[in-house]
């Protein structure tokens, strides 16, 4: 999934400026992290209204990153976009973009930041696990991820800095190495790590277009 | 004097400046650089070592500096943001304003899919414009990117860019020369000139803003070789601009390299007595043993 936050609220309400403004969600990852979802788009359209910003409308796509699809759901708003100057989209940056391509004549706003594609550990807990490298390797390290996991993307870790299976840079992330290590241990295939592996082949995530 | 760069005091001076660009070689020998030096030197005021050019890996153009240092000619560094992060890149700045360099070009670098490496990571943590801001502010306000003071030493270094005036769209070509004159650049050095009518129309443009008045121009020029050469440069060098006038030339020349030699001979002659042109960068690639002769039929060298 997209792991996305909001914006604050007063850089977006300074982006917006004061004129009439169309708010757009996503079901999917927006949703289920709580950034973008009905409530979220609903939220936002109070707190707007409450500093005098008018809100001419609002949608949650289904999801926004479906250039077509959105296209065909926003034909119904068309009354209520027209009355907007700006459009503020609270989806990932691939959402922002794909209504962005639908309006040239309005200001499309990005009401996130995107940070990684991740799980949801748990309530309210989200956790990085792919760099979309192009090229995925977790086969060869027990199903972990070292390239998006390790800060330092070492593919024959651990660095060494780590204590108590915590990295050296980031007490919050669990050393993936020592996950690997121990995971690896524990199934009797220590020997999957006595190969050096080679320099990753970086072009594969150079691909911008898949078509089938 | 912003540096003590023999490069800048001819500038300064008016007169015409004459780079050439050694490219090293790749490998460990450093005789291939010092022979080409020998032969070069005399015949231009300062040399650009190349930064693992077109991503393909060679001797460092910090090691070639330093040998050119040794034989008392003036390098000029090249430095790219492909390979190195702020803290390498920053480092390197000090590093060589430590050995004695005293001009330094900064590039964005040539992506490394174009090279012999292209499964290699690229950095890219900055590109040309805030690196050049960043040396201007090591240099003027002894301060490093992250604000921090430079305690001993700053880099004295003349700061150089490059500019295309081939790139398309054209209106950006000025205003991106704009910006790098705005983040610090000292002198310019010009993508390959073949195309004497855009150049020009470039030439007005920067004249008609002034920047000829705030930054040194040096036009570059690069000799074809070959129908090969020609080829390529044309075909699959990005931002090269070759008109069909001189890509017949080469091609239904009895003696393409010697038809490469009048064409360069020729550009280089207009260069000369264009207005707002402060001199000249020669790029012979492996043909670096013309740039002599190339340099003595357009009288062009006029400072020992």
């Amino acid at each position: 999934m997209i792991i996305t936050k909001q914006k604050k609220f007063e850089d977006l309400v300074r982006s917006v400026g004061g004129e009439p403004v169309f708010l757009v969600g996503c079901s999917e990852c927006a949703t289920l992290c709580h950034t973008g979802g009905e409530e979220e788009v609903l939220a936002m359209k109070d707190a707007l209204e409450k500093r005098r910003i008018p809100v001419s409308g609002w949608v949650v796509l289904d999801p926004a990153c479906h250039l077509n699809n959105n296209k065909r759901l926003l034909k119904s708003y068309k009354e209520k976009l027209g009355k907007s100057k700006s459009i503020l989209v609270l989806a990932c940056g691939n959402g922002v973009q794909t209504i962005k391509e639908i309006f040239d004549n309005k200001d499309v706003i990005s009401g996130t930041d995107t940070l990684f594609l991740g799980e949801i550990t748990r309530v309210n807990l989200f956790d990085k696990r792919c760099n979309l490298c192009g090229e995925c390797l977790v086969n060869l390290f027990g199903g972990f991820c070292p390239v998006s996991r390790c800060p330092k993307s070492m593919l024959n870790g651990p660095c060494g800095g780590a204590k108590g299976g915590k990295c050296e840079i980031n007490q919050d992330l669990d050393c993936v190495w020592d996950q690997i290590y121990n995971y690896l241990k524990q199934r009797g295939k220590l020997h999957l790590l006595e190969e050096i592996q080679k320099p990753k082949d970086w072009s594969k995530s150079l691909e911008v277009r898949r078509k089938l | 004097m912003k540096s003590k760069s023999n490069l800048e005091k001819v500038l300064l001076n008016g007169n015409f400046a004459v780079t050439a660009e050694i490219g090293p070689p790749k490998g460990s020998d450093p005789n291939s650089i010092m022979k080409k030096a020998k032969m070069l030197n005399g015949y231009a005021d300062a040399f650009n070592i190349t930064d693992n050019q077109t991503a393909v890996v060679r001797m460092s153009s910090f090691a070639g500096c330093s040998i050119l240092l040794k034989m008392n000619m003036e390098p000029i560094m090249q430095m790219t943001c492909r390979d190195r992060n702020r803290i390498a890149l920053q480092s390197d700045i000090l590093g060589a304003s430590a050995l004695g360099i005293k001009n330094i070009l900064f590039l964005t670098g040539d992506h490394q899919s174009f090279g012999n490496h292209p499964s290699a990571k690229g950095v890219f943590d900055i590109d040309s414009l805030q690196l050049i801001q960043i040396a201007k502010n090591m240099r003027d306000n002894g301060m490093f990117q992250n604000g921090e003071e430079i305690t001993s030493g700053r880099p004295d270094v003349l700061i150089g860019a490059a500019a295309n005036p081939f790139a398309n769209p054209f209106e950006v070509r000025i205003d991106r020369l704009s910006k790098k004159i705005t983040a610090g650049a000292d002198f310019i050095q010009t993508q390959s000139v073949y195309n004497l009518e855009i150049f020009t129309k470039w030439i007005d443009d920067v004249r008609a803003n002034g920047f000829d008045k705030k930054v040194h121009i040096l036009a570059g020029v690069t000799p074809l070789k070959s129908v090969n050469m020609t080829n390529r440069m044309k075909f699959h060098v990005p931002g090269v601009d070759i008109p069909d006038t001189i890509y017949k030339r080469i091609k239904n020349a009895r003696d393409p390299k010697k038809e490469g030699y009048s064409i360069a001979l020729e550009t280089l002659l207009e260069l000369k007595n264009i207005n707002g042109i402060h001199g000249v960068h020669i790029t012979a690639l492996f043909w670096e043993d013309i740039i002599p002769s190339l340099v003595k039929e357009a009288s062009i060298h006029t400072t020992p």
